[in-house]
């Protein structure tokens, strides 16, 4: 059929931003996104911090919420010495959070749909979180690769996958926050295509018939505010979990 | 990860189905792929380093302001409300005080009044008696001075009649014994 074609995965398409500047320094169109993501954390935290009161209006309630928020999770994983790491992972809650909330406008680009993104915040989540063992530890922290309380014989057995399990970290870590974003615009598209399709083959029957992708998409578009808080959250907490275990290794 | 298997699952579907080319994502080739992650790491110092220098410490310091505020505003409705119980304590002490004194007043007033009224009443009794006794003294007086005054007149009398009877005055002392026990059988003298 020589109608309109679904191309799904066309809106994952890198090309440069902030026009010949962006070009000139490769400048991607993600990067434009996580420009005003950042942008628009620091304008939060400038206009909620413009009064002070001591009882705060809405978007200085906003701000102290999200620091709470973040606060008493990196108390409640990590211990009072999360406290340490609080601004560490607010900066990567709040980075991925409004990544992921930018990108459900239309025709905005979502950066935590690239594997390379979520990779490598992931890998240096994974490489910090280790780094810490060890200096928290010194060499006493390959012993977080020991389960306490195992027979000496399984020992073999279960270090290893103790192992494999740590390694496996930051590839779920970051595969979980990537594919949720992907499958949740994949299928948008997916279904908006399908309304174009079904218009296109079935004319005036086909665009009434092309209610029922647009209820799915108006259900899903539900569903993908709450996968990208979630997912935000999600990503924050296994951090902070990472980074219990380093600090705590148990 | 039997999300992550959910999640590839919805990936791969409608792209495998629809999509004939590959993920943009997975095109490794294309430097845009690894200069986004560049500049991300420029945009994430920059985010961390305004976020933990300022913005985080600044709202810190908001929260911790509040906290104290409120914990000083309560400390001071809490040391008033002892202030206020005090008072109160105090006020019922100076009551109870005020009261046990006035009683102990009004009790000190009445038994004054009554001693008072009853040395009044003693005296006027004495008085009363003793103007009693010197009545009756004085009655008795007359009285005896009446009796008294009897005899002469009863000898006089009795002198006459017998003058009169016998034609000559009797013996004074043939009366005296007669007179006497006249008298003392009408039990006068």
């Amino acid at each position: 059929m020589a109608g309109p074609k679904i191309d799904a995965l066309g809106q994952f398409t890198l090309t440069t931003g902030l026009g010949p500047l962006g070009r000139a320094v490769d400048f991607t169109n993600s990067n434009e996104m996580m420009l005003a993501g950042a942008v628009i954390i620091v304008l939060l935290f400038a206009l909620g911090l413009r009064r002070r009161a001591l009882v705060p209006r809405r978007l200085q309630a906003l701000v102290e919420l999200m620091y709470e928020f973040v606060h008493n999770m990196c108390v409640d994983t990590i211990g009072e010495e999360g406290l340490r790491f609080f601004p560490l992972v607010f900066t990567i809650f709040s980075f991925i959070l409004l990544g992921n909330l930018l990108g459900l406008f239309p025709y905005f680009f979502t950066f935590t749909s690239h594997i390379a993104v979520t990779l490598s915040l992931a890998l240096f989540v994974f490489v910090f979180s280790t780094g810490v063992g060890f200096y928290t530890h010194g060499l006493k922290f390959f012993k977080f690769f020991v389960p306490a309380g195992v027979p000496g014989w399984l020992l073999p057995l279960l270090v290893p996958i103790e192992i494999i399990s740590y390694l496996s970290r930051p590839v779920s870590l970051s595969v979980r926050l990537f594919a949720n974003m992907t499958a949740g615009h994949v299928m948008w598209e997916v279904f908006a295509g399908f309304m174009l399709l079904l218009t296109a083959s079935f004319g005036i029957l086909g665009a009434f018939a092309s209610i029922v992708p647009l209820g799915l998409n108006i259900g899903l578009a539900a569903l993908e505010l709450l996968v990208a808080g979630l997912q935000a959250y999600v990503f924050a907490i296994l951090t902070c979990l990472y980074l219990h275990d380093a600090v705590h290794m148990h | 990860m039997r999300r992550f298997s959910t999640a590839l699952l919805l990936v791969l579907a409608p792209s495998a189905a629809v999509a004939e080319g590959t993920m943009p994502q997975m095109d490794f080739a294309d430097p845009l792929t690894s200069t986004q992650i560049l500049w991300m790491v420029v945009i994430l110092v920059v985010l961390y380093l305004l976020l933990s220098r300022w913005g985080l410490p600044e709202i810190g310091k908001v929260l911790e302001n509040r906290a104290e505020v409120i914990a000083r505003d309560l400390a001071a409705a809490r040391a008033a409300k002892q202030a206020a119980e005090t008072a109160v304590a105090q006020m019922n002490a100076t009551m109870a005080q005020a009261r046990s004194t006035a009683q102990a007043e009004v009790a000190k007033a009445v038994a004054d009044a009554k001693a008072k009224a009853e040395a009044d009443a003693k005296v006027l009794n004495a008085r009363l008696e003793a103007k009693l006794s010197a009545a009756e003294a004085q009655i008795a007086e007359a009285e005896k001075a009446a009796l008294a005054a009897i005899r002469p007149v009863a000898a006089e009398a009795a002198s006459s009649i017998l003058l009169k009877l016998t034609g000559s005055p009797p013996a004074q002392t043939a009366l005296a014994p007669c007179l006497d026990e006249a008298l003392a059988a009408r039990k006068v003298a």
